[in-house]
């Protein structure tokens, strides 16, 4: 929501011609507890990435990289899902 | 296809909407852009995956996305699939080009029913898929012709006389099957694989197909929310919402089951006692448990008779 803008400069009709613009959105004050991989454990099954609803777990030729933690709102069903147990939580401060 | 190959393919959803935490919508809606790997316009009727995906003048889509009322967006696909039709035999657009519909509960099943059934009538090379969460969770939980008997919702409650729901479930997928089209499924994101081959079954079929996916919803259900996927997984094993396709050929139905829990098969209880919309059942009102699973198991049979299993 950093970067509005003004009325006079949006398109008419309601069209938004700035496709996928919600992804400069910053949603991790939703959080409260931080999904945090564990690289040791991680078989890259890519389960995470499947069942994760804000397109924050971010991957790579068929390999986990890292968590999006301005998209993650903390619902850690990837952490429930998660076959060997690779992803850990921790509270947000 | 396998999860690595599909989490190659660029994404056509992106994150920063305002789904709450844990929601279906967002896993299904990936899992069904990831499956489509050619252009897609994408119809949505008003629902929460309308609200919270496209508020302006911000959009989670990166692809061709049209909102529209709640009843119309089997209408609205329609036109559009016509139009494209009509230029692609001009020669004007040369790409081929997908069309899905996106719809709750209410816009496929209650308020959108006309438009759906018009739609497949006239045959339109639309995707369907219902997201159903069972009940109009983005207007405050109302009881919806999708919701189950026995569930709380903000107009069906819990007193003396009365124990939420006291109708079952519209069959929505018997429906679009007596309009014979020819591809006709139901799925949940608990069983990724299957949805997401359902899906690509569906875009290679020429003509209307319909897809009932099971959504859970964290506020309207009352789960943890990071039991989502949980939630479905019990659905699917107690076979309170059995997976199966239909393939309709000049008139012949075809009907599989893509999924038979077997002797795992779970009572219907282990699904309800994860769900605060089905707390007076957990303990008290066995009657009403014994109807629910009575109900289950006469449509798991018939279901088991139809796929000849």
């Amino acid at each position: 929501m950093q970067n509005l803008k003004k009325w006079k400069e949006l398109e008419d009709a309601g069209n938004i011609l700035d496709k996928g613009n919600n992804e400069e959105n910053d949603v991790s004050g939703w959080r409260s507890f931080r999904p945090i991989h564990i690289r040791e454990k991680c078989i890259d099954c890519m389960i995470c990435w499947s069942v994760c609803p804000d397109n924050a777990v971010i991957s790579g030729d068929g390999k986990f990289i890292k968590f999006d933690y301005t998209k993650c709102k903390g619902c850690l069903i990837c952490l429930n899902e998660c076959p060997v147990n690779a992803i850990r939580s921790e509270k947000e401060k | 296809m396998n999860l690595k190959e599909l989490s190659n393919r660029k994404a056509r959803f992106t994150g920063g909407h305002t789904l709450c935490p844990g929601c279906g919508e967002g896993i299904i809606v990936r899992a069904v852009l990831q499956a489509i790997n050619q252009q897609v316009v994408v119809g949505c009727a008003t629902s929460c995956l309308e609200v919270s995906t496209s508020k302006f003048p911000q959009t989670s889509w990166k692809c061709s996305f049209i909102h529209n009322a709640f009843e119309n967006v089997s209408a609205t696909m329609s036109g559009v699939e016509t139009a494209y039709r009509v230029l692609k035999r001009k020669n004007k657009i040369k790409d081929d080009i997908k069309f899905v519909a996106f719809a709750g509960d209410g816009g496929l099943c209650d308020i959108g029913l006309q438009s759906f059934s018009g739609a497949l009538e006239r045959g339109h090379n639309v995707l369907f898929i219902c997201l159903d969460n069972e009940a109009y969770q983005n207007t405050g939980i109302q009881r919806s012709s999708a919701t189950p008997y026995g569930a709380w919702t903000s107009t069906t409650q819990i007193g003396e006389k009365h124990k939420g729901k006291e109708q079952f479930k519209k069959d929505i997928v018997k429906i679009a099957v007596a309009h014979e089209i020819p591809y006709v499924a139901q799925a949940s994101p608990s069983n990724y694989l299957d949805l997401v081959k359902k899906v690509s079954t569906a875009v290679s079929i020429n003509g209307p197909s319909f897809i009932n996916i099971l959504s859970p919803c964290v506020p309207g259900w009352r789960y943890l929310q990071m039991e989502s996927i949980h939630v479905c997984r019990r659905a699917v094993d107690s076979c309170f919402w059995p997976l199966y396709e239909v393939f309709v050929e000049n008139g012949v139905e075809k009907w599989k089951l893509n999924y038979d829990p077997k002797d795992k098969k779970e009572p219907v209880i282990n699904f309800l006692r994860m769900q605060g919309r089905f707390k007076h059942l957990w303990n008290d009102n066995k009657d009403i448990v014994d109807k629910i699973q009575a109900n289950i198991d006469r449509k798991w049979e018939e279901l088991k008779k139809r796929c000849s299993v």
